[in-house]
């Protein structure tokens, strides 16, 4: 297998862009990477979206994606793996170059919840789970994180006060941050005091609604040689669960982020230890809390009582969503794995801004599909 | 939902009925193609107890579409007699009343209005046992 580098990125600012469509967000981004990357064309085009089906009654984001940016000719498809759809079409991406058929492959992530009413984006994000059976229940994505929060607190004696600091943490780190939707820092009190949307997850615990686009352009080893663009070395891997967190052993435990996660570092040749940054899934407080722990940077029931402890600031040991994460730079689904690797790949090559983390070698992202039913792991090293 | 989604449902929404792997006991809504624990392709058909615990339990402000005249309503995890976990609503109770631990049973229910092309949905929810 070829190596795979990420050699230029593109980001919109996350927000509610009435004026502007699905199309013209991810055009916008694509050709960002494209110039940052400094390559005149590609050899394959890949578009992450969810709902675009739903909210905007849009399918062949390809073709569409190709002809916005004048790429007419170039092969283009759309991957779709539920909130993990850009990374899913970041994985497919890569496997092209890593197969050796491609020198450069452009993968676009994009999303535009504002077209609907937040009824409809409920449901539209309910597709994540099986619906002929589930949604019979009205029970959405945000009341299937409350009940695992409720199990969480019970089940580790843990509170919450320590999981519900997750969203502070990542607005701490999105203050000021020119492409995050929320570029604010908001108060634990503050948090505590918001309503709630699903009890116990308030609402200042989940990700709100919003629309962007981000685009990566990845090169193989041929052309990486050959262009000025800084470049980051890619690593990937997935793994699926049951659709239900209750239909499995332990809900508590995404087991398909564990797996994904060690297969990712396994490819990199790297241990845990020497991930230096981490970019988190944290749709909600709680799913923040069971990434990490998941995924072995975290003890179970220990993330909130790290989090409390520094351990996950700029300066901490793993610092995480350097950015924002969902919670503050904001999720638009499609695009939101392509962002999480963006902004790894702008840390790595010293181009974080007054974010910058030193000293870092290597970053993790991470993207889960429903509640982890699909989990996506990408390492970034540095190059 | 559509009429023929629907009615392919009504047996699991209407009666809690489905199909038993005869290999390892997993129950399945729906009659799959091969068991998703144990791959083997053998099923009876089977109905769920109608009565169990309510496990854990949320109130739901923030409704999907063609629930909104029910927000805030309560979605309960149940675990039935034999085991089995169910997502369901939680009705005839009051936040304030709800006990984990609790037992619950099964009742018919309208589901969900609908837009007028499609069918008035009914199936089943959970309900506190009064003793």
């Amino acid at each position: 297998m070829g190596r795979v580098y990420v050699a230029g990125v593109g980001l919109t600012k996350v927000a509610e862009h009435w004026e502007r469509s699905l199309e013209n967000l991810m055009a916008e981004a694509a050709v960002a990477a494209v110039r940052d990357a400094g390559v005149s064309g590609v050899d394959a085009i890949y578009v992450g979206n969810m709902v675009g089906e739903v909210l905007q009654e849009q399918a062949h984001l390809g073709a569409i994606i190709s002809e916005a940016i004048g790429m007419n000719g170039v092969p283009a498809f759309r991957v779709e793996a539920s909130e993990a759809s850009g990374a899913a079409a970041l994985y497919s991406a890569s496997m092209e170059i890593a197969a050796g058929r491609a020198d450069a492959v452009l993968v676009v992530g994009g999303e535009k919840l504002s077209d609907g009413l937040a009824e409809e984006v409920e449901s539209a994000l309910m597709m994540g789970g099986r619906n002929d059976q589930v949604a019979a229940a009205g029970a959405s994505f945000l009341s299937l994180n409350a009940l695992l929060y409720r199990l969480y607190i019970r089940h580790h004696d843990s509170s919450e006060e320590e999981v519900a600091m997750f969203p502070v943490l990542s607005h701490e780190h999105a203050a000021g941050v020119p492409h995050a939707q929320y570029p604010f820092k908001i108060t634990l009190d503050k948090v505590m005091a918001s309503p709630y949307v699903a009890k116990p997850l308030r609402r200042f615990e989940t990700a709100g609604i919003g629309d962007g686009a981000a685009a990566l352009l990845l090169v193989g080893e041929r052309l990486a040689g050959k262009l000025d663009s800084p470049k980051t070395e890619l690593h990937i891997a997935a793994s699926t669960d049951y659709l239900s967190p209750f239909d499995r052993e332990d809900p508590l435990f995404f087991s398909a982020l564990a797996r994904a996660a060690n297969e990712a570092l396994r490819y990199a040749g790297i241990e845990r230890g020497e991930i230096g940054i981490i970019e988190l899934h944290d749709a909600t407080s709680i799913m923040a809390a069971l990434s990490l722990e998941s995924s072995g940077f975290s003890g179970k029931g220990q993330a909130g009582k790290m989090a409390h402890a520094g351990e996950f600031n700029l300066n901490g040991t793993y610092p995480v969503n350097t950015f924002g994460g969902l919670k503050a730079r904001g999720h638009p689904i499609g695009a939101t794995a392509i962002y999480q690797v963006a902004e790894l790949h702008l840390q790595l090559t010293n181009r974080a801004g007054k974010n910058q983390v030193d000293g870092r070698k290597a970053g993790m992202a991470q993207s889960l599909g429903g509640v982890a039913a699909t989990a996506v792991v990408t390492v970034l090293k540095q190059a | 939902m559509r009429v023929p989604r629907y009615w392919r449902n009504l047996p699991f929404i209407y009666r809690l009925s489905g199909w038993r792997c005869v290999e390892c006991g997993a129950f399945h809504p729906v009659k799959p193609i091969v068991c998703s624990r144990c791959r083997s392709s053998e099923f009876q058909e089977a109905e769920l107890p109608k009565t169990g615990r309510l496990i854990a339990y949320t109130v739901l402000k923030s409704p999907p579409k063609g629930y909104e005249e029910q927000a805030p309503y309560i979605v309960g995890l149940v675990e039935l007699d034999d085991g089995t976990r169910l997502i369901s609503q939680i009705v005839d109770v009051s936040e304030d009343e709800l006990k984990e631990d609790m037992r619950v049973e099964a009742v018919f229910r309208r589901l969900r209005s609908n837009d007028e092309r499609d069918v008035i949905e009914y199936g089943y929810k959970f309900r506190p046992v009064i003793d």
